[in-house]
């Protein structure tokens, strides 16, 4: 399937900036299950300091931006031709040890909530489990948008019952851990079928699985990812995978505009 | 137990090294050496030499104590530690490209992989970077102690970012100001030279891309910081510029630092903030001692940055205790310079020993550093030894026990005259495209009869410490 992907994101600040930092993991590196065809980054009203690829094999790059009230934008866009691959995405590849993929983060520490979520698995294959896994969290946690930000834990999200994918994915990862499995964090993009205009980038998670390799699990769709799913940037959690974060010195509030349209 | 005593031995009298400068000793008044020590503490009040105490009730800082007696190593002792010495360095940094690229080593079971992922000090930022010259850490202190005539042992390697070598310097240039004939007698090798082959050795691992005169610069927390005199002493020594992390940031794609003239880039930063206060944009975001993106800059290999971040993994006390395996491992032979014999315990056995024997044993926390926070079995209180053992039954894991070592003696000047008290050395190693240890290092000495914990924050002192040219 190919896919095409415009990817808009604008900040306005409404007082001079001292200095600010972007670090942007926006573009997509091929794979099992895509190939990138064309893809750019556009930048405008800020600088690229320096690009490189991150511990988890993520293309980043750092912007710095200073001065007068302004706007700046940041596009990404380009054109991915995807494989339906029944979410397997293969053999690990890159230094980060698969051990680092089974250690908590900030986000992802499992408490009782998370412990008993695990618990609750059974038996049966690897693949089982983690379906199962899958659709126990999307039977508890009910996709809210506006119930979590980008700081509620894996576990806050469980017991408050609601998130968005962001949340899920952190709780599957969390859980998926606390069984055995080394798990990751996706950040990307999923075409919806019925409209044009998504809300935000999508999050999903991978668990690896013996003799399969990475699978990936979307918690808020109940589906492994299919030729839909555009990865772009993985770590252990939102934190190490996301698309976008900064620092900023100054006064200025920031206002932030993001429009993203993926189709076919 | 008797300690082995470097200068008057108890069965053969003088040791050689020690021969010139005593003979110069015998003949000097002992009023008149009195009055110099005087004078020595004089000069360091001067030029500020201070330290401060973590976690006494006012935080004075205060002088360590300098005594004027030196503590003499004769060329051919020398050669044999540098030895020893090169090889561990060498084990160190392949070690470090090893745990941040294939971790072979894990892979081989020759070290546990739980040390590593259970380990704070492992950067994982740090996976897959190999800087300039393939070195990690660029300046090591490695902490030894001496048994015997021919028994030196591997204290600790302190390879993120050893302090001390200050001291080193003002110790010479204090005896040389106060005893200048002495040094027409006795052939000492030079130490002064320390910072020009410190800024030497940081400007050959500048990145790939820098030009040929590389900008360096120190990196201190602030004048708040402990070591504070330490680093202004050496950015000074150096001819180089002293900078806290507000002078700095990033632009186009190098860290640089504000001067009058605008901004201007750093090529190698000799870093004095600890990893987590390095980049609030990667590690603490509310550090405020760091340059946020400097990992990104780092990454991107537009500057080096010595120490390494993440080297602490190779320094971390559990890890000591695989030393000898790591050594053999990558250099492909044993360990010239050995470890004291090490309990972990994190090992049931091994906390069953450690309990049994506490009040043999010294016990430190696996993080720490200083001498904070360990117990000296023989000379501990039997109250002392019961808190401690209830912190070590809570967290095992967190200590790691040695034997107490009779730790070496060198005389120290007193009222009474001379007396032997403990000591211990830190040679300083610079790791570029080659490994040099300038000839000595920090003697720390135990000051009270008896003690064997030579720490300043403990009341230790230092002395002047030569290297023979013969």
């Amino acid at each position: 399937m190919l896919l095409k992907i415009s990817h808009r994101t604008e900040y306005r600040y409404d007082a001079p900036l001292l200095y600010a930092l972007q670090r942007l993991r926006l573009v997509p590196y091929g794979g099992p299950a895509q190939t990138i065809k064309t893809w750019s980054l556009t930048i405008d009203g800020a600088r690229e300091e320096v690009r490189f690829t991150d511990h988890f094999g993520n293309d980043t790059r750092l912007l710095s931006v200073e001065g007068d009230p302004h706007v700046i934008s940041v596009e990404a866009s380009g054109e991915v031709e995807t494989h339906d691959t029944a979410g397997v995405m293969g053999a690990h590849r890159g230094f980060a040890p698969l051990w680092l993929f089974g250690s908590e983060t900030r986000l992802t520490t499992a408490g009782d909530g998370i412990r008993a979520l695990a618990g609750g698995v059974g038996g049966g294959s690897d693949l089982d489990r983690l379906h199962r896994l899958m659709g126990n969290i999307r039977e508890r946690v009910a996709y809210t948008v506006g119930a979590t930000d980008s700081g509620t834990s894996a576990e806050e999200a469980l017991l408050q019952g609601t998130g968005v994918c962001q949340d899920h994915t952190h709780i599957f990862t969390s859980a998926a851990r606390l069984l055995g499995f080394p798990a990751r964090y996706v950040s990307g993009y999923l075409m919806m079928n019925d409209r044009l205009d998504q809300v935000a980038t999508h999050a999903w998670a991978e668990a690896h699985v013996a003799n399969l390799g990475w699978v990936a699990f979307d918690v808020a769709n109940g589906i492994s990812a299919d030729a839909r799913y555009v990865r772009v940037a993985t770590g252990r959690d939102y934190r190490e995978a996301m698309p976008v974060s900064g620092i900023r010195l100054g006064q200025a509030q920031e206002q932030l505009a993001v429009h993203i349209t993926v189709e076919q | 137990m008797t300690a082995f005593d470097e200068m008057h031995p108890q069965d053969t009298g003088l040791r050689k090294p020690y021969s010139a400068y005593d003979r110069w000793f015998q003949a000097q008044d002992p009023t008149r050496l009195t009055e110099k020590m005087r004078d020595a503490e004089r000069v360091f009040r001067k030029t500020g030499i201070t330290f401060a105490v973590y976690g006494e009730e006012e935080a004075a800082e205060r002088l360590i104590p300098f005594d004027i007696v030196p503590r003499i190593i004769s060329g051919s002792e020398w050669r044999r530690l540098t030895q020893g010495i090169e090889q561990r360095v060498q084990a160190l940094n392949a070690f470090l490209d090893d745990i941040y690229h294939r971790q072979e080593i894990l892979r081989a079971g020759r070290v546990p992989k739980e040390l590593i992922a259970s380990n704070e000090a492992f950067l994982p930022e740090m996976i897959g970077v190999r800087p300039p010259k393939g070195v990690y850490t660029h300046i090591i202190g490695v902490d030894i102690v001496r048994t015997g005539e021919d028994e030196f042992y591997v204290l600790e390697d302190n390879a993120r970012t050893p302090s001390g070598v200050s001291y080193m310097l003002e110790n010479r240039e204090t005896m040389m100001q106060l005893f200048p004939e002495l040094f027409q007698r006795v052939k000492v090798r030079p130490v002064e030279n320390y910072p020009q082959l410190l800024r030497q050795s940081l400007s050959a691992v500048k990145p790939d891309n820098a030009h040929d005169a590389p900008r360096v610069a120190v990196l201190t927390p602030g004048s708040y910081n402990s070591a504070y005199f330490e680093h202004a002493f050496l950015a000074d020594q150096m001819g180089v510029e002293l900078v806290e992390g507000q002078d700095l940031r990033v632009i186009d794609g190098h860290v640089a630092m504000r001067t009058t003239e605008g901004y201007k880039q750093i090529d190698v930063l000799y870093r004095r903030v600890d990893d987590a206060y390095l980049d609030p944009l990667t590690f603490k975001p509310d550090s405020t001692l760091g340059v946020p993106g400097i990992m990104d800059v780092y990454r991107a290999g537009n500057i080096t940055i010595a120490n390494a971040p993440g080297t602490g993994i190779a320094d971390d006390k559990a890890i000591y205790s695989y030393m000898p395996e790591i050594v053999e491992f990558y250099t492909g032979r044993k360990a010239i310079l050995g470890n004291i014999p090490t309990w972990r315990c994190s090992e049931p056995d091994s906390l069953k020993y450690v309990m049994e024997h506490l009040a043999e044993l010294v016990v430190k926390e696996v993080h720490g550093s200083g001498g904070y926070g360990m117990l000296v079995g023989p000379t501990a209180s039997k109250k002392e030894r019961e808190d401690f053992a209830k912190k070590l039954m809570a967290r095992p894991s967190n200590y790691i026990a040695q034997p107490t070592l009779s730790l070496s003696t060198c005389p120290i000047l007193t009222e009474k005259g001379l007396a032997p008290r403990h000591v211990d050395l830190r040679p300083f190693v610079l790791v570029s495209d080659r490994i040099q240890i300038v000839p000595g290092g920090l003697t720390r000495v135990a000051l009270k009869e008896g003690s064997l914990v030579v720490n300043s924050s403990q009341g230790g002192g230092t002395k002047d410490t030569w290297v023979l040219d013969d």
